[in-house]
């Protein structure tokens, strides 16, 4: 099966990439410790019903069926491979993929493993898309810690957003004028939409991330995130950086 | 695969006695909506609903974004579920396809792994003191208009039938992948033939319009769109469903998810802007709405009282086609009537504003 893969395979950008860590580690044990791992890894057969229905792969240079392969081969040399590319960032999570597979497995659970792997050895900072995770802890992690919420509209600015187009502008201008419209408790304690969230349940979901794992992760992004700008000439992860994380694509440079 | 195999995809959906958990984007985009929903349920068709100021998101769009680990959003997810019960419900409605799919699959990996609940539970407590009881149903928001979708039908003022011809009106559904497709069998229809907005649009006199890019997803694709760098993921996609539904000539999209009824609008403005590309019939926009939406239409509601001037793509083509009564000096007023401006001018809505194909610098 690796043969067959190697020699119809369209993506091959991950197998001469240089590893940083050399394979000194067993990442398929490591990816089975993830539950979704578990549960998204079966037997595959590489029939390509996943490439076939996969939003991603009409997009990007992307190809689930690989993925699943490259992880089913158990060879840690790609698997590493894997984990420092920027294939692994390119699926939507749509999960179109998952009721599709005639062997039950699901791609974009194997993915959610391998970019969470990614990110806690670091190696999230060796791809253009992997860094870009910087960029989703400072705009939606920190919506979360600050508000409660994932998004709210005084952090969904027209200017990052061009394509939200003149009512969202105008919406943005005037939201204090508008939401009450729809809502009782606009910025405000009680119940209703985009209402405040009380002090008590945003210190309930800051303990939550710190018990569980999740402020840790974050910290790690930022301080892989520090190290890989600063070596790419940044004074650091600085918002300059995160902003070109946002934005660029060095493709179109 | 032949449409009889799904339908024993059915699901059990609570009658009454609802714990309703908001959605990050759909109070974001469409307040309206969820104001809708509320009155609908509660005032219309006499259930009872508890809006708790407590719940938070649900993190689900950090957690498909992968900056939330997985034990993160179930312990976050467990806080959800012990609120309900402590608010005395056991019925989770979720406002949000994303926190739907979230919860359906927490408590199914739940199930398969059990340590992970115990984990959720263990953490939940320590953090919070709170203890978890998982809920006896869950149901997303668009579940609940389905199971009453014949007691609105009752009340019906205004049917979804062109006023002028007498036909059916021409809808497309869009149902959100996150719905069914990650467990089929929690969705009406399951992921091949969902029916919970066609069997609204059939109850309300509309017809379902079918088309071959039906179940492609809109393409919010998470990180392709909340990065601005990625977002050519995002509109190809959606402009891939709305090539292949235009011959089709709808009247408009109807959505289940909030996120697909933002990008299916905001996304046909940016095409507009950046091609000159509209989709609609007249050389505009197709209206996108949220179910709730064209519930609150159908029962009478003013589309402005809906928040329907939220949207990009304007409603007025499809309003005239129903005969719904509107003022279109109201439309842009703030509260309390306050004038407050109104949006630029925009190519998907008919204007050829200055800043024609201004977006070709993006």
């Amino acid at each position: 099966m690796r043969h067959f893969h190697n020699k119809i395979g369209k993506n091959t950008e991950y197998f001469f990439k240089k590893p940083p860590y050399l394979c000194t580690m067993d990442y398929f044990k490591m990816l089975m410790e993830d539950v979704r791992m578990r549960e998204g890894l079966k037997a595959c057969m590489n029939c390509g019903v996943c490439t076939a229905i996969c939003p991603a792969a009409e997009f990007y240079d992307y190809d689930p069926r690989q993925i699943v392969e490259t992880v089913q081969s158990r060879d840690n040399s790609r698997i590493e491979a894997l984990l420092c590319s920027e294939t692994i960032w390119y699926c939507g999570q749509c999960m179109s993929c998952r009721p599709r597979c005639p062997r039950g497995n699901t791609p974009g659970y194997i993915i959610q493993s391998l970019r969470y792997l990614s990110q806690k050895l670091g190696l999230f900072v060796q791809s253009e898309k992997g860094r870009q995770q910087l960029a989703l802890k400072r705009t939606i992690g920190e919506n979360i810690m600050h508000y409660g919420y994932c998004l709210v509209p005084q952090e969904i600015s027209p200017d990052l957003h061009p394509e939200q187009g003149t009512v969202w502008r105008w919406i943005h201008s005037h939201d204090r004028d508008i939401y009450p419209l729809f809502t009782p408790s606009y910025r405000k304690a009680g119940a209703g939409a985009l209402r405040k969230l009380d002090e008590g349940s945003l210190a309930e979901i800051h303990r939550i991330f710190e018990l569980s794992g999740g402020k840790e992760f974050f910290d790690l992004i930022e301080e892989y995130s520090e190290r890989k700008a600063r070596e790419m000439g940044y004074e650091g992860a600085t918002h300059e950086y995160m902003l070109d994380t946002f934005t660029k694509n060095s493709s179109e440079q | 695969m032949r449409r009889g195999n799904w339908e024993e995809y059915q699901k059990s959906i609570a009658d009454d006695n609802y714990y309703y958990a908001r959605s990050c984007i759909r109070q974001n985009f469409f307040p309206g909506s969820e104001k809708a929903f509320l009155d609908i349920v509660a005032n219309r068709l006499g259930r009872n609903i508890y809006d708790d100021p407590l719940h938070s998101s649900c993190t689900g769009i950090g957690y498909h974004s992968d900056i939330v680990p997985l034990d993160t959003i179930m312990a976050v997810v467990a806080r959800q579920f012990a609120l309900m019960n402590e608010a005395g419900y056991e019925n989770l409605v979720s406002s949000c396809i994303t926190s739907f799919g979230i919860y359906t699959e927490i408590l199914s990996t739940w199930e398969e792994f059990p340590e992970t609940e115990q984990r959720a539970a263990e953490t939940l407590y320590k953090a919070t003191g709170r203890t978890l009881v998982k809920p006896k149903n869950v149901a997303h928001t668009s579940d609940v208009i389905f199971h009453l979708r014949k007691q609105i039908a009752e009340q019906m003022t205004r049917p979804l039938i062109n006023v002028r011809t007498g036909e059916p009106l021409r809808v497309v559904e869009h149902i959100g992948c996150h719905y069914a497709k990650i467990f089929p069998k929690k969705g009406i229809g399951g992921s091949e033939f969902p029916y919970v907005l066609a069997g609204m649009i059939e109850s309300w006199g509309g017809e379902v319009v079918d088309y071959p890019e039906r179940r492609h997803c809109c393409g919010f694709g998470f990180r392709n769109y909340l990065v601005q760098a990625n977002r050519g993921y995002s509109v190809a996609n959606s402009q891939k469903k709305l090539e292949s539904m235009a011959p089709y000539r709808p009247d408009f999209i109807v959505c289940n998810c909030p996120g697909c009824a933002m990008f299916l609008d905001k996304w046909q403005y940016t095409i507009a802007e950046m091609e000159g590309t509209t989709y609609g019939q007249g050389g505009v926009g197709i209206p996108v709405l949220t179910y709730e939406e064209m519930a609150g239409l159908v029962l009478g509601y003013d589309p402005w009282q809906l928040g329907m001037q939220m949207h990009q793509v304007d409603v007025e083509p499809l309003l005239d086609k129903m005969g719904v009564e509107y003022d279109p000096a109201t439309k842009y007023l703030g509260v309390n009537g306050k004038y407050i401006g109104k949006p630029e001018q925009a190519v998907v809505n008919g204007d050829c504003p200055s800043g024609f194909y201004s977006m070709l610098s993006l």
